[in-house]
């Protein structure tokens, strides 16, 4: 395999920005964010130094690695510090280094206000370094310090205003939720350990098809709960609508475009375990089923813009997910719907910000309406990933969700036809949620109460990310999809056998119709709700199914009661035990010898003649007894 | 005479004693008290050598009226000393255990 | 004459000099007691880079005759695990003695009596990990508990008497039941082979199972108490809140390793037979030890509370990896203990500062540190992160190996174990939002940054956490040789992976 020198430069040069705006303080205030601009700029040349490298390269010869340092080696189980750059990693370095970039300029403007901006820009830093890590890592023990790493980032980043408490606790929550996915995968490292004696991704491919059934299945079930820890899939989603509490470029970098599609990435890399243990792998696509109809249901009935956005988020990593399900076929368009999906909704979370910005950080969309007018730069881009987002051809989202649905309903079996179905009525939600944002936010009657400074236009530093995140939007998916190029790309990690499907059930023309059809049923069902009148507070007298999808289904509740409150009581009891039981024995051996010698002090009274009196009665006893035993 | 007698006197001088030194509270009649058994024991030592046809017990009652000269020397000057600065020969007062 | 002993003799020698200083001279007394251990790190640290790497036997030995009548030698020698753990001590003793500069002058004694006490505590310390005496290591283990009484009951607060005594008694009560056994042992010894205490010796000793079981309980019990292993923890929490920052540090980075150390070197060592037949049982305690710490401190009020109960779960852990037996186990337990020294150390000097500075130890009396205190809180933050074993730091490699070694054995204990890690953010995240996050109070807002001693004093362990998170080689090449040798003369031998099988 060949070797580059450039690979660690890719995670050191963000990495040491980091460092560097951390260590300095506020010395570097005035021009720190452009330090981790630059950095972020230099590690996206890099990027794209490589794949046009690989581009360059033969089929066979395209991946390279490079050998840091040997990491961790007791008897068999030698990690090294090792990173490799395949075709699928490749993805996600351009666009993690892509976008990233993008944000950080669109940060500069947006956190200006903000006297903790250069700590801002360190841990954005200090994620593009996690989150090249974790895919550049070449084992799993590699990528786990990155999917931790980007954890902590996301971590420090939802709780950047953590001086109100409610934001602090959603961090938390957060890191929590990540924490408990960590353990699957923890889990999951030790069972390749102890099935193939190795955890890199080569090692584990090698073998993976000699271990036993049962221990495919355990480790594959262990890597999705890993997935759906990261990616807020059910059932560990319940985090991101919180994680929201982070400013608005963290939401669009971190929690739409790369690090909640981490699972996505975890599950297409580990193509070799899942095509092997169908279980794992129907559960895999059961899981991204409920999460993709879940995201929507919540999605429909947030009047937060950004808590919507979320939503959308969980319910398109559902579709990848859910493709990821599909077999050696699917994961080709997993990555393809998470490329455009990152152009589209970074996009529409930058114009979220942007609308946030010129309305004075007010998140409610029932405050909004008609801003369209005011801000039409942000309404067109906006509006550009909204299509995109939706499904109308020729933009981006069309052509991967499009792709999704297809091979859903051309798998095997009934499960392609209910999973098909289901993505089916997922893509006519999403087109009536994402409506209703489009409607609310830049369509119909002005509902902000301050008349005196209307929405202004995003500066010129935010708006340029925006149209170029927006322009991706546009044409990716073509340029994706033009002569199969990314599938063709990426066939070698995902799919190495080359598998086609065997059966077309359905022609793609039908389902690209229907599809679309689905699309255009939502956006009518949104039309005739909310070109009307909205109300600028929501009202109260909907339906059960309105109430629920606005406590996000119950899912806090459930939390709370199956896991939060008795942990607590658990807490408390253990507490109590810990005192009164285990403490209170060690107590009690004090005291009973303290009480001892309490009654035999009795017995020291000070009169001389007490003592002789003991004394003489002592000698009695003892000459008895001796008498007694000579007897 | 019944040598025996000697012993029955001596268990008496020295029961006489030990009851004089659980009861008497003044110091200087518990010493006496205290010397009356020692003498009590002299007198035992003196019977069995006696008894036994050895001087055993003859020079273990010269080494107890040793032992009791010392400790009327000791006794004494404690005695004096407590009383001193106490105004008091009684043993109960000397009692600073007590609480 | 070993470098051991001149370690020790310099420990000696400096803590009889300072007995000819005039008490008043407090800051001479500190300098001096701060050089003479800096001076000892540095050898320490020469002893471990001329260590043989390549050879698993004990090096560096010295062996002399102490009471020839009863076959007690005054011998030392380290192998790769003593080693380490020496290296450990003398690195924390002048980082404690820097970080708490100040801690000294409120006790009930003078400073010149706290610096003398930690000087030779640090000889009990060397001497404890490097004795290959059976009889000296009893002498030292016990040796032990006096200085540190001393520390707790006339340099801390709160109920410092009580917390001491509770100290002393059950270290005392661990260390006669172990007493009882070394002479049972001694016993055994006389009757085969000859009056001695010599351990490598012992180890070939042929007893038979009630015994060896017998034998062992009343090591384990001690060590168990020492480490501390539940149910046999109360005491640590209770001195940890009651004792100064740097007794504190000493006393769970240093004295409890001895327990762990002790379940190696003599439990696994001295009894193979028994220490299979209780294995069970003892992953069984260290799995309690690692959900019910985890658990109990996430409930903690006392900041030093906490922190000691998380060191029980991480005991747990280093219990866990130890009875494995497995390479990966061994290895990471002892790497763990390294390192969980310095991240506790790192935990408890700086919530040692919060509570000088804030004049409470309540996590609920603090809050907003983050804006008031960045440096602080920061470091704060760093150490807890490694506490939570955050891959990357110095906790992760040691937390996984002792984690994926007992995997290969026993699946089901290092899954639960594996709980311990979200239980684990969970003890560390609520009191960093509780007392680094929210809102700043009001009686927060003059609190002070860390000074330059201050910064000075715990930049090393921040630094020590975050380099032995990458690059942990160094120390695994150390320890890794002694791990084998205890793994393969206890009879095992790592599970070999399936496929290839």
């Amino acid at each position: 395999m060949n070797t580059s020198n450039n690979l660690l430069y890719l995670i050191l040069i963000p990495l040491l920005s980091s460092a560097i705006l951390l260590l300095l303080g506020r010395k570097i205030d005035r021009y720190g964010h452009l330090i981790g601009t630059l950095a972020s700029a230099c590690s996206f040349v890099i990027a794209v130094v490589e794949f046009f490298a690989m581009k360059s390269r033969d089929v066979t010869q395209r991946a390279v690695t490079q050998k840091l340092f040997e990491w961790i080696s007791v008897g068999d189980f030698k990690v090294d510090a090792t990173l490799l750059l395949d075709q699928l990693s490749i993805c996600f370095v351009l666009l993690i280094t892509g976008v990233g970039t993008l944000i950080h300029i669109y940060s500069i403007a947006y956190m200006s206000h903000d006297r903790d901006r250069r700590r801002f820009f360190a841990y954005l830093n200090l994620f593009i370094a996690a989150m090249l890590l974790l895919v550049l890592g070449d084992s799993y023990l590699n990528l786990y310090v990155g999917w931790e790493g980007v954890g902590l980032a996301s971590y420090l980043l939802i709780g950047f205003w953590n001086q109100k408490p409610e934001y602090a606790t959603a961090a938390k929550k957060a890191f929590v939720a990540n924490r408990i996915g960590d353990f699957g995968l923890s889990i999951a490292v030790m069972l390749m350990f102890a099935n193939f004696g190795t955890v890199t991704f080569s090692g584990v491919a090698n073998h993976a098809e000699s271990a036993s059934r049962s221990a495919l299945t355990a480790i594959g079930l262990m890597l999705l709960l890993a997935a759906c820890g990261k990616s807020a899939q059910f059932p560990l989603q319940s985090w991101l609508g919180d994680a929201m509490a982070g400013p608005t470029p963290v939401s669009a970098l971190i929690h739409a475009a790369t690090m909640v599609t981490a699972g996505v990435y975890l599950i297409a890399r580990s193509n070799f375990i899942f095509d092997v243990a169908p279980t794992a792998q129907m559960m895999v696509m059961i899981i991204g089923a409920i999460t993709l109809l879940f995201g929507a249901i919540v999605g429909m009935a947030k009047d937060d813009i950004k808590k919507a956005l979320a939503a959308s988020t969980m319910s398109q990593i559902g579709y990848m997910i859910l493709a990821t399900g599909l077999g050696p076929v699917g994961y080709a368009f997993a990555i393809m719907h998470l490329l455009t999906h990152g152009f589209f909704k970074a996009g529409m979370f930058l114009g979220a910000g942007s609308v946030m910005h010129g309305m004075h950080d007010e998140v409610n969309m029932r405050k909004y309406g008609g801003i369209g007018k005011f801000m039409p730069l942000t309404f067109v881009t906006f509006g550009l990933g909204y299509l995109a987002i939706i499904g109308v051809p020729p933009f981006a989202g069309f052509y991967s969700k499009d792709k999704i649905i297809e091979t859903a309903l051309n798998h095997e079996g009934s499960a392609g036809l209910i999973f098909g179905s289901l993505a089916l009525i997922g893509a006519a939600i999403t087109a009536f949620y994402m409506s209703r944002v489009m409607l609310m936010t830049f369509f119909g009657n002005e509902r902000w109460t301050n008349r005196a400074d209307e929405p202004h236009e995003a500066p010129f530093l935010m708006a340029a990310p925006m149209v170029v995140l927006a322009l991706g939007s546009i044409c990716t998916g073509f340029l994706f999809t033009r002569g199969e190029s990314l599938v063709n790309w990426l066939r070698p990690v995902v799919n190495p056998a080359g598998e086609q499907h065997l059966v077309e059930h359905y022609s793609a023309t039908s389902i690209s119709i229907a599809a679309i059809t689905a699309v255009l049923i939502g956006v009518a069902f949104a039309a005739i709700k909310y070109l009307k009148q909205v109300p600028n507070i929501a009202p109260d007298n909907v339906s059960v199914f309105t109430k629920f999808a606005r406590k996000d289904l119950l899912q806090d509740e459930f939390n709370n009661a199956v896991l939060v409150k008795p942990g607590q009581s658990l807490v408390k009891t253990l507490l109590n035990f810990d005192y009164i039981v285990i403490d209170g024995l060690v107590r009690l051996v004090g005291a009973l010898s303290l009480d001892a010698g309490q009654t035999l002090r009795k017995l020291q009274t000070g009169y001389v003649r007490s003592y002789a009196l003991l004394m003489i009665l002592g000698v009695t006893a003892l000459i008895f007894t001796i008498w007694l035993v000579t007897l | 005479m019944n040598i025996a007698n000697y012993l029955y006197l001596s268990a008496l001088l020295f029961t006489i004693g030990s009851i004089g030194v659980v009861l008497r509270r003044n110091s200087i009649v518990v010493f006496m008290c205290i010397e009356l058994m020692l003498n009590a024991a002299n007198l035992a030592f003196v019977t069995f050598s006696r008894i036994n046809g050895n001087l055993d017990g003859q020079v273990v009652a010269f080494f107890t009226m040793v032992v009791a000269a010392c400790e009327v020397v000791v006794g004494l000057a404690i005695i004096v000393t407590i009383f001193r600065s106490r105004r008091s020969a009684s043993v109960d007062d000397a009692s600073l255990l007590n609480r | 004459m070993s470098i051991l002993t001149v370690m020790m003799l310099i420990c000696v020698i400096g803590a009889g000099m300072l007995f000819f200083i005039p008490t008043a001279k407090t800051v001479l007394v500190k300098q001096i007691s701060l050089a003479i251990s800096i001076l000892v790190a540095l050898i320490g640290i020469y002893l471990v880079g001329s260590l043989d790497k390549t050879q698993s036997g004990m090096q560096f030995v010295e062996i002399r005759n102490w009471i020839p009548t009863f076959g007690i030698n005054y011998s030392v020698g380290v192998d790769g695990i003593s080693a380490v753990l020496i290296l450990m001590s003398v690195l924390l003793v002048p980082i404690v003695l820097l970080a708490t500069w100040n801690e000294s002058e409120n006790g009930r004694w003078s400073v010149r009596t706290f610096q003398i006490l930690v000087l030779i505590l640090e000889v009990f310390m060397i001497g404890v990990f490097a004795a290959t005496d059976l009889f000296l290591f009893y002498v030292f283990f016990e040796a032990m508990l006096i200085p540190v009484y001393f520390l707790i009951a006339g340099y801390g607060s709160g109920e410092r008497a009580a917390a001491a005594v509770k100290f002393l008694l059950y270290s005392l009560f661990g260390g006669l039941l172990m007493l009882a056994a070394i002479i049972g042992t001694y016993v055994i010894a006389g009757n085969q082979i000859g009056k001695t205490f010599d351990i490598e010796k012992l180890s070939t000793l042929q007893i038979d199972q009630t015994t060896q079981n017998l034998l062992f309980l009343g090591f384990f019990l001690a060590f168990a108490i020492k480490a501390p292993l539940w149910p046999f923890h109360t005491w640590l929490p209770d001195a940890a809140r009651s004792a100064t920052t740097g007794t504190s540090v000493l006393l769970v980075g240093v004295l409890d390793k001895v327990g762990t150390y002790g379940m190696i070197k003599f439990c696994l060592k001295l009894f193979p037979e028994a220490s299979r037949y209780f294995t069970p049982w003892i992953i069984g305690l260290a799995l309690v030890s690692i959900i019910y710490g985890a658990i109990v401190a996430i409930g903690q009020k006392d900041i030093r509370g906490l922190i000691a109960f998380t060191s029980i779960s991480h005991f747990g852990f280093i219990t866990m990896g130890i009875f494995a037996m497995t390479t990966q186990g061994m290895s990471g337990a002892n790497l763990y203990m390294f390192n969980h020294a310095f991240s506790t150390a790192a935990l408890f000097l700086i919530a040692g500062w919060m509570i000088a500075r804030r004049k409470s130890a309540n996590i609920a009396d603090f809050g907003g540190l983050q804006r008031v205190t960045p440096v602080m809180a920061w470091s704060f933050f760093i150490a807890g992160l490694s506490s939570l074993a955050l891959p990357g730091l110095a906790s992760f490699v040691s937390e996984f190996l002792v984690l994926v070694g007992t995997f290969t054995r026993y699946p089901v204990a290092a899954v639960i174990g594996t709980i311990g890690i979200i239980l684990a953010a969970l003890y560390i995240l609520i009191p960093v939002q509780r007392a680094l996050h929210g809102q700043t109070l009001k009686s927060n807002e003059n609190l002070s940054d860390l000074d330059i001693r201050e910064r000075v004093a715990i930049a090393p362990v921040i630094l020590l956490i975050i380099l032995l998170g990458l690059f942990p080689k160094p120390i695994l090449d150390l320890i890794n040789p002694a791990a084998k040798t205890v793994i393969t003369s206890n009879g095992f031998s790592d599970p070999v992976s399936k496929v290839k099988k």
